[in-house]
């Protein structure tokens, strides 16, 4: 388990990437913690008055060199808006690392497949980069509505192969991630998924189908953020456990899914 | 630095500030983020004789100023916690308090026998006041006989302190207050949350799984002021006054209205320091009145 802290974290930038998407870049005053791909803050959301509990959100990014983690928003409701409003210089207060991350690849010749859909492909970014460090080039198979939706694809682009699909058309390939051409095209040994859970379900049939070991991300309603609390259960072959701390990513194996 | 010592019933605590049962799970979830041994007392995850699963997810939703939960007392057992968590938990420099519940009396005594057992732990939280289950659990505690029945037969099977759990979900928390004192309770702690309910208006379904939970957070203070008040004026043992404490200042509120000590629930989800940050606060408004010990504030209300 790694270490948790309660940072107040500066607001370097606030880039509005789309209508409802922001990426924020925060740093801090002293180094950021050890985080993994996958692991989620817990943030503090202030000026309100709707909005009761932390907002918990992956971890999209971490530069070392600059000392900055990043948080992409989508803003659904009041709380998100509020954390969308953030400004340069303003102060974030967050609980963070929180749960578990991805498993990293065993080796440098093992072909991993990151498919994220919409928001889900937040955390994909820090995985394909931790990868990528270790000197295994990631796939990364990003879904979304439209071409707007699609987020960040520059920086997946720097980090390994990038196959798009829209369900409109406006970019990559019309429809769904699971209807993409790269299915047929190429094998994998590995797959991490975060996402829509109509779209995990349907990539962890893939994968189960064919016995490639496969991880999903969930996101499950939570309070606490540590697994204190109970309310983020996700029912598993160990009965109820936490998404908030024996999550949020799980093996497709461990989840009752009725793939 | 004012004297924040306070004795529940032989309980003593090295100030009045409590973490409530469900909120900060065995302690252990936030030692990274907050002193514990600052904390007054830790009271643990609900705890049965036999394991629970707890109801199916969903179970919570944010509401204005709190939260719903159907948690419904998920936990391993009384067996599993003498034999996993307690050697875990036992050497944390604080009160660690079990809250015990059950589904008919012989169970919560059983349960209660176990722990009584465990030298570490000075007192158990009886919680006749879950709003989730279907058997046991509220449906003793809104009733004073019914209440009454599961405090004697734990009385008999439990020797420390035994602080029981009131549901502000009945008509006179006073006269269940009142009933188990009168059959053995060293303290009572309130308030339980308040059975709610919240819909999802796309789908037309409840949003928690069992449709109804128990609120909690600030939107409940107010009623769990009164209550308090209402109970300390009722009953001659130690009131535990919870229900939506976020600051020093609400916890002052309930000193005034007549607890000796307080819980902290809710809250630890949005700043998992603050109870050790309400105890700074406790102690910085009894030096701006002067006061030498937080036991001239318990009940000092004036009319």
């Amino acid at each position: 388990m790694m270490k948790k802290y309660i940072l107040d974290l500066t607001v370097k930038s606030n880039t509005r990437l789309h209508e409802r998407y922001v990426l924020l870049k925060l740093t801090a005053e002293e180094e950021l913690p050890a985080m993994v791909p996958g692991q989620f803050a817990e943030l503090k959301v202030e000026n309100s008055p709707t909005t009761f509990l932390r907002r918990p959100i992956s971890i999209n990014y971490v530069d070392r060199e600059k000392n900055e983690v990043w948080f992409l928003i989508q803003t659904i409701g009041d709380g998100t808006r509020a954390l969308a409003g953030l400004k340069a210089g303003d102060t974030l207060n967050v609980v963070m690392p929180l749960g578990n991350g991805f498993t990293m690849p065993s080796g440098d010749t093992e072909k991993v497949l990151l498919v994220g859909g919409g928001v889900g492909t937040a955390p994909l970014l820090y995985m394909g980069k931790m990868m990528a460090e270790a000197g295994c080039r990631p796939h990364f198979l990003l879904g979304a509505r439209s071409v707007g939706d699609l987020l960040e694809t520059d920086m997946f682009r720097e980090l390994g192969e990038v196959y798009l699909t829209t369900e409109d058309g406006t970019a990559g390939e019309r429809g769904f991630v699971t209807q993409h051409s790269v299915w047929e095209r190429e094998r994998f040994d590995r797959i991490a998924t975060c996402g829509p859970k109509p779209m995990m379900m349907a990539v962890a049939r893939y994968a189960k189908s064919r016995g490639i070991s496969c991880e999903v991300s969930l996101e499950n309603t939570m309070a606490c953020g540590v697994g204190a609390c109970l309310c983020c259960v996700e029912n598993t072959t160990e009965g109820h456990v936490c998404v908030c701390k024996d999550g949020p990513v799980f093996n497709i194996n461990k989840l009752l899914w009725q793939i | 630095m004012a004297d924040l010592r306070v004795d529940i019933a032989g309980l003593r605590l090295s100030n009045p500030v409590m973490t409530a049962s469900g909120t900060f799970g065995y302690g252990l979830e936030f030692a990274d983020l907050v002193d514990l041994e600052k904390i007054g007392g830790i009271i643990v995850k609900g705890t049965t004789l036999r394991p629970r699963e707890g109801n199916p997810y969903p179970r919570m939703a944010e509401t204005a100023s709190g939260m719903l939960n159907c948690v419904g007392l998920q936990n391993k057992g009384v067996d599993y916690f003498c034999r996993e968590i307690y050697p875990a938990i036992k050497s944390i420099g604080t009160n660690m308090i079990v809250n015990v519940s059950g589904s008919c009396p012989e169970d919560y005594a059983e349960c209660a026998a176990r722990i009584n057992e465990l030298e570490r732990i000075p007192a158990i939280e009886l919680n006749i006041s879950c709003p989730n289950v279907k058997q046991g659990g509220m449906a003793f505690g809104v009733t004073a006989k019914g209440a009454a029945e599961v405090v004697r037969a734990v009385r008999d099977a439990y020797r420390k302190t035994l602080i029981v759990k009131l549901s502000p979900n009945v008509t006179d928390i006073a006269d269940i207050a009142r009933s188990v004192e009168d059959a053995g309770a060293d303290a009572v702690s309130l308030i339980n949350t308040l059975m709610g309910m919240a819909i999802d208006i796309e789908k037309r379904k409840p949003v928690l799984s069992i449709a109804t939970g128990g609120l909690s957070g600030p939107a409940v203070k107010p009623v769990a002021l009164r209550m308090v008040w209402q109970v300390a004026r009722a009953v001659g043992i130690p009131v535990v006054g919870l229900g939506g404490i976020m600051t020093a200042a609400d916890a002052v509120e309930f000193l005034l209205a007549g607890a000796t000590a307080v819980e902290v629930g809710t809250a630890n989800f949005i700043d998992p320091a603050i109870s050790v940050k309400i105890a700074d606060g406790i102690n910085d408004y009894l030096e701006r009145h002067g006061c030498r010990s937080v036991t001239e504030i318990i009940g000092a209300l004036e009319s």
